[in-house]
């Protein structure tokens, strides 16, 4: 019994050590937090349409609408990487014929507008969530954020940041291939 | 040319210590007085060395030379003085250097002080102790090496983060690493032993200095650092229980619990393998600490560059270390038993119980501070937090039963203590602590029940200390002059140990006080805004801009009156700092035994009250606060009388031997 | 120590820098407020490192707070309010980990731990008590004991 408890420290130590050996790997961001909508229905919202846009206003009807998968960015002019972010969601809608949507959340509609206006806007629909509640109702926890909706109205995938980098975006593509949006060859 | 003469002695020291890790240990075991030997003068070579390094980097530092990666990174021409000198510790790289340069003066004290300790186990313990140096300085020189260049050299400095720049937190760091690392010499000193495979109740005497010279800084240094979150943070809080607060509480507790076990080793030779067990224990809780606060594993408020290649070469350390020692443990331990019996009721029973609950209570903090990585590990990453409301449910109530236990423990006899006995010592003691409590109770009848109960235990606990302390000198039985003749011959460690067990019962009132009946308001406020808390009337005058060294300041008014009489001005301050880009909030106390009156201000969220001149006004009262870092300062008065117990005293035996006949009979 | 919010991507500017609750947040009615308070300190902020939203200065930890309060006016439960933010944002922001079969361990680890530590405590004294098989002094000796070791511990205590 004393021989075995003797043990016990060393076992103890050893699981502990495993756990940390775990937790070093380099792909694990200790603050990700994942989405608990994921396989979910989206959550109910009806945003306005920005003032001052012709983009129409974005609900959650609108989801289960679509044709196939849709994008859904949550964007704002006052976001940083949400510029570097543009580009490649330009693309994506543009030339990939992705549908994409748009939250502008807490941003002032001018403000807005003007940044629309300057790099372009690829979104179908934009709500503008001024108070932030919707934010809230898709459980974000900063901006920007893009999630991807099945047709029947399911998230199927949430990114956390800005889509930008070649590693971002392969990421990103993956998961566009496996909601059936990109073709599974495609680049 | 200065940094690279503090990388190149730092090199150096490394040599020496890799000698030091072989050269005593074998002379121990081949019998060779000259090797053994040795370690005096490499452990002295070591601190030589690293002191220069140290050095080095700190006058790199006072020159703000910019082409030192670790200045431009940590300092600014601008930044005052002090605050220079600190920065040489702000940094990982910094602090690690601190950490080494602790290590071996800690080293350096056993080679030179600890002439009573035997010749072999001295010789085991520097080589021992030469180990973690090895493992630490090869961690600086190959992962973090703070003397590193930069072509071209920036202009400026980006500036030590300006929350930092804090006379406490400047302090706090080197006395919270003299604690952790403290503890490695407890650590050499048992891994030593379980070389040797024999511990006596003369090892526990050797060891027991050491550790009560390391949990008296590390004692320090956690409430040196809970004060600072107190006044600097702004919301007048004091833990939060953070991974990074609790990594530097669980060698505390641990290191009290061994401070107490060892108490038994030395006088009852028993408990051997589970004070060697604590020795081991605490300095590995240390190390984890330093491994989770610079792995970045998990998610904590403090920030260290965090990078995983080191974490992987701190983990590798770990494992060598505690797996090393624990298997060595688990090699040696069964062997170990033995020691004098007891009943359940005695002071070893106490200070069992005592042990037990500070281990229970140290494995809480640990499994809950580490169970939201257990946990995402074990579902495919999923998280969960683990956040105050689980640490203070599991942790409060596990020490209420320790603080009965501190009041009784002194009271306990060696070996078997009769119930009875203790019970009529204790008994007025036991009935004002309760009387005390629903007194309370009725007076405020606010509040939860733990509160009361907390504090009667802490009245209990300081009545019972008192008590036992003036049954000791016979206080008010035999003349006065009498009591304090006894008072003088009583043993140090005797008073040490009253000193800090009252601490701890003021402490307590300092916990409960300001956490159950904290008062709180916040405010817009605009010139001549009245505002009552607490009995006082604070009215805000306005608010001016203010310049410092490194930062321009809004600099907020408040006159304080009570029942018509001015009281004091209290000037909080919004400070920003321009070149790191942030803010910091300087709150005003006013500082009484009987709480706090605590004001900070800030810039209002709502642009509207902005645009109004309103600022955003936190106002609060915080009961009793003070007594917290009283009984902080009483805990480390009573660590230091007890560490000046000649008994304890590093070289005590020779020295007593030859002072007895000089001194009468005390 | 100190909460240093990485807004990683939440910074309008230094501007909306602003400290915890806000007073145009607190509602009227003070026992209201008193809930939304103890409500708030047990939600984590999601964008901070470990922190709660009541001491958060994070957009959106603001954000949680008036709606905290918003559904309290409306006359939810505190229990009802918690259920509606963790159905959005998950376990994660529950301070206060809930007891579900995840968690035993964690909630189980005092009891167990404590548990330890008293079969330790009687496995330790009894072993040590059948030892002594002598029969108990009488109270007279006992006394005698008593005085004796109490002389004794005043020469040589901890």
């Amino acid at each position: 019994m004393v021989r075995f408890l003797a043990f016990a420290p060393l076992v103890i130590a050893a699981a502990f050590g495993g756990f940390f050996l775990w937790g070093l790997d380099g792909d694990r961001d200790p603050n990700a937090i994942p989405s608990v909508l994921i396989s979910k229905p989206a959550p109910e919202f009806a945003l306005e349409p920005v003032p001052g846009l012709d983009t129409p206003g974005l609900a959650r009807a609108d989801l289960a609408g679509a044709k196939g998968p849709t994008i859904v960015n949550v964007f704002a002019s006052w976001c940083v990487p949400c510029r570097a972010e543009h580009a490649v969601l330009t693309a994506l809608a543009e030339t990939e014929g992705q549908t994409l949507f748009g939250i502008n959340y807490k941003d002032k509609p001018a403000d807005a507008v003007r940044w629309l206006n300057e790099l372009g806007n690829p979104y179908e629909r934009i709500g503008s969530d001024q108070t932030g509640r919707a934010g809230i109702e898709w459980g974000i926890s900063g901006v920007p954020e893009t999630f991807i909706i099945a047709p029947d109205g399911t998230v199927l995938y949430r990114y956390v940041g800005p889509v930008v980098g070649d590693n971002a975006v392969a990421t990103f593509r993956a998961a566009l291939r496996q909601a059936g949006s990109l073709p599974v060859d495609g680049g | 040319m200065i940094p690279e003469i503090g990388h190149f002695a730092l090199v150096l020291a490394l040599a020496l210590a890799i000698v030091q890790s072989v050269l005593p240990i074998w002379g121990a075991a081949r019998n060779d007085v000259v090797w053994m030997q040795s370690a005096v003068w490499s452990s002295i070579g070591q601190v030589a060395l690293t002191g220069v390094a140290f050095a080095a980097l700190m006058t790199s530092f006072i020159q703000s030379d910019f082409t030192v990666v670790n200045v431009v990174e940590n300092s600014h021409s601008l930044k005052p003085m002090l605050f220079k000198i600190s920065g040489t510790w702000g940094s990982h790289e910094g602090s690690l250097l601190l950490w080494v340069l602790i290590l071996a003066v800690f080293g350096a004290l056993v080679a030179t002080f600890a002439s009573n300790v035997a010749v072999h186990t001295k010789a085991r313990t520097l080589s021992v102790q030469a180990w973690i140096t090895v493992g630490f300085l090869s961690f600086l020189l190959l992962t973090s090496n703070p003397f590193d260049r930069v072509y071209p050299a920036p202009p400026d400095g980006q500036d030590l983060n300006p929350l930092l720049q804090d006379v406490g937190l400047a302090m706090h760091p080197p006395l919270l690493y003299l604690g952790y690392v403290g503890f490695s010499i407890v650590f050499s000193f048992a891994v030593a032993a379980l070389i040797e495979g024999r511990v006596d109740a003369a090892w526990a005497r050797w060891v027991r200095p050491w550790t009560l010279a390391a949990w008296v800084f590390l004692t320090a240094g956690i409430a040196l650092g809970s004060w600072w979150a107190y006044y600097e943070l702004g919301w007048g809080g004091w833990w939060f229980w953070d991974p990074v607060e609790n990594v530097s509480f669980m060698p505390w507790l641990m290191g009290t619990a061994l401070l107490h076990s060892a108490i038994v080793t030395e006088k009852r030779g028993a408990f051997k393998s589970w004070t060697i067990l604590l020795a081991v224990l605490t300095f590995s809780l240390s190390l984890l600490g330093t491994f989770i606060v610079r792995s970045g594993l998990l998610t904590s408020v403090h920030a260290f560059a965090v990078d995983p290649e080191r974490g992987l070469y701190i983990l590798a350390l770990l494992a060598v270390s505690i797996g090393g020692s624990f298997a060595l443990y688990a090699w040696r331990a069964p062997s170990m038993e033995g020691g004098g019996l007891f009943r359940p009721v005695s002071r070893e029973g106490g200070l069992l119980v005592n042990n037990l609950i500070l281990a229970a209570a140290t494995g809480v903090v640990l499994f809950g501070t580490l169970y939201p990585l257990i946990y995402e590990a074990l579902s495919g990453g999923q998280k969960l937090s683990v956040g105050p409301p689980f640490f203070n449910a599991a942790f409060i109530p596990m020490m209420l039963p320790l603080v009965f236990v501190m009041g009784l423990g002194p009271f306990l006899s060696w070996k078997r203590a009769s119930s009875r006995h203790v019970a009529l010592q204790v008994r007025y003691v036991g009935l004002l602590a309760i009387g005390f409590g629903f007194v309370l109770w009725y007076a405020l009848r606010g509040g939860p029940v733990l509160g009361y109960v907390s504090l009667a235990l802490a009245v209990w606990l300081l009545g019972a200390t008192l008590r036992e302390w003036a049954f000791r000198i016979q206080l008010f039985k035999v003349p006065f002059r009498d009591a304090m003749r006894r008072a003088r011959s009583l043993p140090r460690a005797a008073h040490g140990m009253a000193l800090a067990h009252a601490g701890l019962a003021v402490a307590i009132f300092g916990f409960v006080g300001s956490s159950v009946w904290k008062s709180e308001q916040i405010l817009f406020v605009t010139p001549g805004t009245e505002i009552t808390i607490a009995g006082f009337d604070v009215t805000f005058t306005g608010a001016e801009k203010v310049r410092g060294p490194n930062y321009i300041a809004d600099r907020g008014a408040l006159e304080v009156r009570r029942g018509g009489a001015e009281v004091t001005t209290l000037f909080p301050e919004r400070r920003f700092y321009p070149v790191a880009q942030s803010n910091t909030t300087e709150s005003a106390i006013r500082s009484t035994l009987a709480g706090d009156l605590y004001a900070s201000l800030a810039e209002p969220a709502s642009d509207q009250a902005g645009a109004n001149g309103a600022w955003t006004l936190r106002i609060l009262y915080e009961p009793l606060v003070n007594f917290i870092w009283i009984g902080s300062v009483l805990l480390v008065i009573g660590g230091l009388v007890s560490l000046s117990d000649r008994r304890l005293r590093v070289g005590a035996p020779g020295r007593r031997m030859q002072r007895a006949p000089t001194v009468p009979a005390e | 120590m100190k909460r240093l919010a990485l807004y990683l991507f939440l910074v309008p500017g230094a501007a909306t820098v602003a400290q915890a609750v806000e007073p145009d947040e607190i509602l009227a009615d003070p026992q209201l407020e008193a809930r939304a308070r103890d409500i708030s300190r047990g939600l984590r902020c999601v964008v901070c490192q470990n922190q709660d939203i009541d001491s958060s200065n994070a957009g959106v930890a603001r954000d949680l707070r008036l709606l905290v309060r918003e559904r309290l006016v409306a006359g939810d439960s505190d229990d009802d309010v918690i259920a509606y933010v963790r159905a959005r944002y998950g376990d994660y922001v529950l301070m206060s980990p809930p007891l579900t079969p995840a968690t035993f361990a964690l909630w189980g680890a005092p009891f167990i731990l404590s548990g330890i530590g008293m079969v330790f405590f009687i496995a330790l004294t009894r072993r040590q008590g059948s030892a002594q098989t002598r029969p108990l002094l009488s109270d007279d000796e006992e006394k005698q004991v008593d005085r004796f070791l109490d002389r004794g511990s005043e020469e040589d205590t901890s």
